[in-house]
């Protein structure tokens, strides 16, 4: 028998076809994502822009910029990739990918890739509007640690997203992700800097993924130093979403049932 | 022992429910294996254990001697996707090549469309073709990796008679070069058509196992109804032709039978006092039933 020669096809090059098509899938329901690329735009125009006090200011305007960019790469990772895995699972075309040749590593690191790639694009019209708009300034180096960040702040939310997607049906995901999303992204800094939470509030605060992000990114983009333990905090959450993933993953057997 | 697809002892509830009940099961390399039961039977189950996507409660599953939930046993599984389940937006072209990239040494595109008849489709989404096209696009995708062992779930549901034997001439056609192919139908003409060995499924467990032959003769029953008179007693199950007999609580005695006319003539020739004669052949149905029945007799 000629079993024994035959071996799966290599881990990235899967990976990367997965990505591909699941790229392809989305950009031709453009809708989708359109929504989360114009958001954090919208929020920037509608309250930062107007404050002159803030966009004026060159430290704070790139900081407010950072952190709307934090939530735009979030909102893009848990939803289309959080409720969008959920949808997935409830098609007929599922499980029939589950039983292609391929285990949950080539799939999951295919949305891992998408997701970082939207992400990318959810901040162009960001930082064009803060570019053109604010006084929002980096130094080359600054924009490299940006691009650097943006997979760092993408991945964790990403897995939890997936963990969401594959362990609930859709319907319960869009609930389950905007109950997570928003308060996230409050008690993360992401709609208001956490220099005017009160004590209490910032000591929570800092133990969320969404606020060792923020910091993350600011530093990235201002040098102003994150807090101590910041990256400590995204790698563990990212280590703990990364593991709800693929236990979510292995335990799903499809929505349905014959 | 190279089994393609071993089971042993396989049992798998969903809640309540027992699809599958201690079911074991061996197809070698090579044969081509038709799953025939009515509907709820456990046949999608069974594939579903086969093909990874579910796990057993009990038993074991084994897939070209591994366990169908490790990626690597399925490099030489083909499975078709449900027809209503193909990506819409995507192209017939892409989809096939999704499913190519895979396999170690995939089929080229043209080709695998081509068996199908499906080149002319190349370019268009699969949101935009017939439920026929659909239908023949997915069991492509079953082919298109060059599998060793191919799965089909009811392949031809839904299809008009020529799409039909399109279809099974090229899962015959498959077939000859070489592959195991186990497909489940309720279509007797389906398995009929395809099959060398046949499993009758029914409640969850394994009903017959044989050669196309010897089930299409179990399957082959005449139904005889009659009624008798109060008080009189006649062996109906030991006259010529029939194989069994039973009274049904209203008093009406069904005899099936493999040679109605012989039972016919002996009624006659044995003077037996019988009124209200029915005859009709028995549906795949009752078929399915009657060895439920002498499953149950024989428990």
């Amino acid at each position: 028998m000629s079993t024994t020669t035959l071996s799966p096809r290599p881990f990235w090059a899967l990976a990367v076809v997965h990505a591909k098509f699941q790229f392809l899938e989305t950009v031709r329901i453009p809708i989708a994502v359109i929504g989360n690329l114009l958001f954090p735009s919208l929020a920037l125009l509608f309250f930062v822009i107007p404050q002159r006090a803030v966009a004026d200011d060159p430290l704070i305007a790139t900081a407010a910029v950072a952190q709307l960019g934090v939530f735009a790469v979030m909102s893009t990772c848990l939803f289309s990739f959080g409720v969008g895995v959920s949808e997935d699972r409830a098609m007929p075309f599922d499980p029939f990918l589950r039983t292609l040749p391929a285990g949950a590593g080539p799939r999951l690191m295919g949305r891992v890739l998408n997701g970082v790639l939207w992400s990318y694009l959810a901040l162009v019209p960001l930082v064009l509007l803060g570019a053109l708009l604010t006084a929002a300034t980096v130094t080359p180096t600054q924009a490299l640690a940006a691009i650097v960040m943006v997979p760092a702040v993408a991945v964790p939310f990403l897995l939890l997203g997936l963990a969401i997607g594959y362990r609930l049906s859709s319907k319960a995901a869009i609930a389950v992700v905007q109950a997570t999303l928003f308060p996230l992204a409050f008690a993360g800094g992401l709609f208001m800097p956490p220099e005017a939470f009160p004590a209490w509030l910032d000591a929570i605060s800092k133990v969320l993924p969404s606020r060792a992000a923020r910091d993350l990114a600011v530093q990235a983009v201002t040098g102003y130093p994150a807090y101590s333990y910041a990256l400590l905090v995204l790698l563990t959450w990212t280590a703990v979403f990364a593991a709800m993933a693929v236990t979510a993953y292995r335990r799903d057997e499809g929505r349905r049932f014959h | 022992m190279n089994a393609v697809v071993e089971l042993t002892g396989v049992t798998r509830t969903f809640g309540a429910v027992t699809a599958l009940d201690d079911v074991s099961l061996s197809v070698g390399e090579g044969q081509l294996v038709g799953l025939l039961g009515p509907n709820g039977a456990g046949k999608t189950t069974l594939l579903s254990l086969v093909s990874g996507l579910r796990r057993a409660d009990s038993g074991t599953v084994r897939l070209f001697g591994g366990d169908p939930r490790d990626a690597s046993s399925r490099i030489a599984l083909g499975t078709t996707p449900q027809e209503t389940g193909l990506p819409p937006t995507l192209t017939v072209g892409e989809v096939v090549d999704l499913v190519a990239k895979h396999y170690p040494a995939p089929m080229t595109r043209g080709e695998a469309l081509a068996r199908f008849g499906l080149e002319d489709l190349v370019a268009r989404q699969t949101g935009g073709l017939s439920g026929g096209q659909k239908r023949r696009l997915a069991v492509a995708l079953a082919l298109v990796g060059r599998p060793r062992l191919v799965l089909l779930d009811e392949p031809t549901t839904g299809l008009d008679v020529e799409a039909r034997h399109i279809l099974w001439q090229a899962l015959r056609d498959y077939h000859d070069d070489g592959a195991t192919v186990l497909l489940t139908s309720h279509y007797l003409e389906e398995i009929e058509a395809l099959a060398e060995r046949v499993v009758v499924i029914g409640g969850g467990r394994v009903l017959a196992d044989d050669t196309l032959a010897s089930v299409l003769g179990l399957v082959a029953l005449r139904r005889v109804v009659l009624s008798l008179p109060p008080g009189r007693t006649v062996d109906l199950a030991r006259l010529p032709g029939a194989t069994s007999a039973q009274q049904a609580p209203d008093g009406r005695w069904t005899v099936l039978a493999n040679d109605a006319d012989r039972l016919v003539r002996a009624l006659v020739a044995q003077d037996v006092p019988f009124h209200d004669l029915e005859l009709r052949g028995a549906s795949l149905e009752e078929a399915f039933l009657t060895l439920t029945q002498n499953e149950e007799a024989v428990r």
